[in-house]
């Protein structure tokens, strides 16, 4: 694994045991010896500390929030002029097809926009940036920053005790915060549909602040491999797999992140890349759009898996774009695409598994209640 | 207890071999969701894939380690795939009937098993 980067808290992943696996450019660790179902369940029962320090994290600054905000409303669907200050909201890039290039977080910070945006994408996403933003806004990409997400219903209790302040906090504040002694810029929020906070820490100060989250007994270190099994029962996408260029927001199911200032009839409707077929879709509907799928057997169906009306014959009609066993529900449990008419709750249809079509019913997203402090 | 290259555990009982995966095999594999066996009396060759098993990672197949006939599989684990991980020496997959039981004593014994996992 020598071409790949190696996050700041390496070391302190192999100390725990992590097998270490390759994504996104980068070494991560997929699971600790507890291993994933335990790290799920873990999650959603206390609290799991996860390095997602790969992702991106860019500064872009103008004359005021305004101007920036106004910038990035090019690049974006999203009314960030209308955002307020230290709350954050989830966005993405269209294209000119109205498809998706990566979606990502965006929080006004007062004098600044703070973005997040995934780590296999990010270096397209500055280039994006730097080229759209014009004159408005400068990019200024973070690289002496770890992120830390702590999530599930005890993240508050282990945290409060390290800044009180984050009592404060509800679902999506951002604010500016001493944890032990590093200036960290913290959001309520995650990638688990559980309650909790994402961490920007000084990589100097990320040690330290890690392993003091580590000391609670609440706290178990999480790897990549049950955070992908929490964002599925979460119901939330991952770019690449459940939303790519070719897929719309409305396609995906995610027009509540279009605030109605950018739709038709708002006072900024359009104005981004793709806002033809986007606008279109919101008014008429989409052909195909993004289901929940619970398979009937104790067989996980994973992403490709082939979807068919029938039992027998017939095209194609659609695909899995997530899959696995979630160890929440206790059952298999996938996302992906059907047509509309067959994306109805409990419609049953049939994913073609080694061979044999098994069915799968629609079911609603997501398959594990949210437990955000709103 | 013999073993082969593919990490299964192969125990001989008279002419029938009862056939597991190794220790080895079930920390790579991580926590087993769903397991598929053959039917009872399926007759099958070495190499063939007779067992689907997944873990919360990925898919996997394990082959039949020699030519013979399924005369038992072990419903236990598809009830419980985690007993796979619980209790991977214990937690069988499927006994065959083997015409050759001299056939065995080409797989590897525990300490060449060992030396080849690392």
């Amino acid at each position: 694994m020598t071409d790949l980067l190696r996050l700041p808290l390496h070391d302190l992943h192999v100390e725990m045991g992590a097998k270490m696996v390759p994504f996104a450019g980068y070494e991560m660790p997929v699971q600790y010896p507890a291993g994933v179902m335990a790290e799920h369940r873990h999650t959603r029962a206390r609290a799991g500390l996860f390095d997602v320090s790969h992702m991106g994290q860019v500064r872009l600054r103008g004359a005021d929030y305004e101007a920036v905000a106004r910038a990035m409303e090019a690049l974006v669907p999203v009314d960030l002029i209308g955002l307020g200050e230290n709350r954050q909201r989830y966005g993405f890039f269209t294209n000119d097809a109205g498809g998706i290039e990566d979606d990502l977080m965006l929080a006004n910070r007062g004098d600044h926009l703070f973005v997040v945006v995934n780590a296999a994408c990010k270096h397209d996403d500055i280039a994006l940036m730097r080229a759209g933003l014009g004159g408005g806004a400068t990019v200024e990409v973070i690289e002496d920053r770890a992120l830390l997400a702590l999530q599930g219903p005890d993240a508050e209790a282990v945290l409060a005790p390290l800044n009180a302040g984050v009592r404060d906090m509800r679902f999506m504040d951002v604010a500016t915060l001493d944890l032990a002694g590093a200036e960290c810029w913290v959001s309520r929020s995650g990638y688990t549909g559980e309650d909790g906070f994402e961490i920007s820490v000084p990589v100097a100060a990320a040690a330290a602040l890690a392993r003091r989250l580590l000391d609670d007994e609440a706290v178990e270190p999480v790897g990549l491999g049950a955070r992908d099994s929490l964002r599925l029962e979460a119901g939330l996408c991952l770019y690449g797999h459940d939303i790519d260029a070719d897929t719309s927001p409305v396609e995906a199911g995610l027009t509540w992140a279009i605030q109605k200032v950018r739709r038709s009839g708002g006072a900024r409707a359009g104005g981004f890349p793709g806002a033809a077929r986007i606008l279109r879709e919101i008014e008429a509907g989409a052909r195909r759009v993004r289901v929940g799928l619970q398979p009937e057997g104790r067989a996980p169906m994973r992403d490709g898996v082939v979807l068919f009306a029938g039992a027998d014959g017939g095209e194609p009609v659609g695909q899995i774009t997530s899959g696995g066993f979630g160890p929440t529900v206790g059952a298999p449990v996938a996302m992906g695409y059907l047509p509309t008419e067959l994306a109805a709750t409990g419609t049953t249809v049939f994913g073609e598994l080694r061979g044999k079509r098994q069915p799968v019913k629609v079911a609603p997203l997501p398959f594990v209640p949210a437990n955000f402090k709103r | 207890m013999k073993f082969t290259e593919d990490h299964e555990w192969l125990r001989a009982e008279g002419d029938v071999v009862v056939v597991g995966i190794t220790e080895h095999a079930s920390s790579q594999l991580g926590d087993v969701v769903f397991v598929e066996l053959p039917e009872v009396g399926t007759k099958v060759a070495s190499g063939d894939e007779i067992v689907v098993i997944e873990s919360v990672k990925a898919a996997s197949d394990i082959a039949a380690p020699l030519d013979g006939e399924i005369v038992e599989v072990n419903e236990a684990i598809v009830d419980e795939p985690g007993k796979v991980n619980e209790d991977p020496l214990g937690a069988w997959f499927f006994k065959m009937k083997i015409a050759d039981a001299a056939a065995l004593d080409a797989f590897m014994d525990e300490d060449a098993y060992e030396t080849f996992v690392g």
